[in-house]
């Protein structure tokens, strides 16, 4: 798959202050499952070093098309149909391959297919709302699908999401594990959105925001959205520690 | 003025909501025929070698009720202290066991469970050896970031009293919260998110 071995140096620190906080009360629930204690740190080891890997195997060919993967025969999910794509990077703006993307999404009516989910927009038949790839050498991924809506939720009386996607991602370390949505560029509902808010940095809600790229929609087909991951880069070990003596 | 590392920001997380299942357990969920099943729910298989244990307990939120729309991960090394990892330097792990598993709490009772096998030591940086330890990683609807922590063993007290993490924790009648309760081969590990038993969360 990619002969380049691996990195194994340890993580540059999370920025703790770039993600959100724990406890955020305009987002409710993160009252009571936020830890009051602070984080302990220690230096990343073998086992956050290290993480599990995905083999291309385990793809099924329709795993990064929602328009198709859920519907019948000669039927396809209803809704303004779009590819997004974009690359995996670390922080020193490198393409990370070979690593596991899943999404998930409400439909384009802004209705999830969830035992749990109340809202009373229709469930697309044709639709399930989940799909998954596997990045390229170069980092890269893409999928289709259509673009979800927006939709209202019990926090405050009238809080609505901004359409989104949910974003998992495997680096090639376990201390690398994120999981994030992405948001779509003009959405007004991105601002006023409690869980969006819960980000203090403007820049860091403009970078989950994905753009409009007109250059590479599939003209009468689907318009495309570019959104790039980024995780933390591994510090590359200029002059190795070594034990005294050795 | 001064150069441009040219460093990039890490995505900011953003909660992985109450509908976590319908991207990482659509089988679990009810979703069937996108996946041939879910990914993480077999570590093992009739091959594995190690002593094989199972891992099982609650996440408990600040009012004392337990998750029931959180998903967890876990990652450990195989018996003899490997981790199955391209990013593993030191030797290949039994090729058996995947070290990584994956499920949500149950709907009704939160009740999460894994089948394992107990992991082996491995070496913290200064090669001082760390306590066998499974590390857990939380997401749900209201944790805006992924909680790390550890699940240590109640019979490894020799061990456990040497390792190099939990000698860093100041607060050291902390510590119990990091060890599982054993009762045969089932460790149960409990996890609080707040109050008087609030466990270690680490900033790895
Ligand atoms: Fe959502």
């Amino acid at each position: 798959m990619h002969n380049i071995k691996p990195e194994t140096g340890g993580f540059f620190p999370r920025d703790r202050n770039w993600h959100p906080k724990a406890y955020t009360p305009d987002y409710k629930t993160s009252v009571v499952r936020s830890p009051q204690k602070a984080l302990i740190s220690f230096p990343n080891t073998v086992g956050e070093i290290t993480g599990p890997m995905f083999g291309h195997d385990l793809l099924g060919e329709l795993d990064d098309d929602l328009i198709y993967n859920y519907a019948k025969p000669g039927e396809s999910a209803i809704g303004e149909r779009i590819i997004v794509y974009g690359k995996v990077l670390d922080e020193r703006g490198r393409g990370i391959p070979g690593v596991l993307v899943e999404f998930w999404q409400a439909n384009a009516a802004g209705r999830y297919r969830h035992r749990n989910e109340g809202y009373l927009a229709p469930l697309d038949p044709n639709f399930g709302g989940c799909g998954r790839t596997i990045s390229g050498e170069d980092g890269s991924y893409r999928f289709r699908t259509v673009k979800p809506g927006p939709y209202p939720w019990p926090n405050g009386v009238n809080d609505w999401r901004p359409s989104h996607i949910h974003f998992s991602i495997f680096g090639t370390g376990f201390a690398q594990r994120l999981i994030t949505q992405m948001y779509f560029e003009g959405d007004p509902l991105i601002w006023q959105c409690p869980i969006v808010r819960t980000i203090n940095d403007e820049a860091a809600i403009k970078q989950l925001t994905a753009a409009l790229d007109m250059a590479n929609t599939i003209p009468m087909d689907a318009r495309a959205y570019k959104f790039d991951i980024v995780l933390r880069g591994r510090r590359s070990t200029l002059f190795e520690n070594r034990m005294e003596g050795n | 003025m001064v150069q441009d590392l040219g460093l990039l920001k890490e995505s900011a997380s953003q909660t992985a909501g109450p509908y976590v299942h319908i991207g990482t357990a659509p089988n679990f969920l009810g979703t069937t025929g996108v996946y041939p099943e879910d990914l993480g729910i077999s570590m093992v298989n009739d091959k594995t070698r190690g002593e094989r244990i199972t891992i099982t307990g609650r996440i408990i939120d600040g009012t004392g009720t337990p998750l029931r729309d959180a998903l967890i991960e876990i990652w450990q090394a195989d018996s003899g202290g490997l981790y199955n990892s391209p990013t593993e330097t030191r030797g290949a792990a039994d090729p058996n066991f995947t070290g990584w598993g994956r499920t949500p709490c149950d709907f009704t009772t939160g009740v999460f469970t894994f089948e394992t096998v107990k992991p082996g030591a491995t070496p913290y940086p200064d090669r001082r050896m760390q306590a066998p330890h499974v590390t857990f990683w939380i997401v749900a609807r209201g944790i805006n970031l992924g909680l790390n922590t550890r699940m240590y063993f109640p019979d490894e007290e020799k061990a456990n009293a040497e390792d190099p993490v939990l000698k860093r924790i100041e607060h050291q009648n902390r510590v119990p919260t990091l060890i599982a309760k054993k009762d045969g081969s089932t460790y149960t590990f409990d996890i609080h998110l707040q109050g008087d038993n609030e466990t270690i969360f680490f900033d790895i």
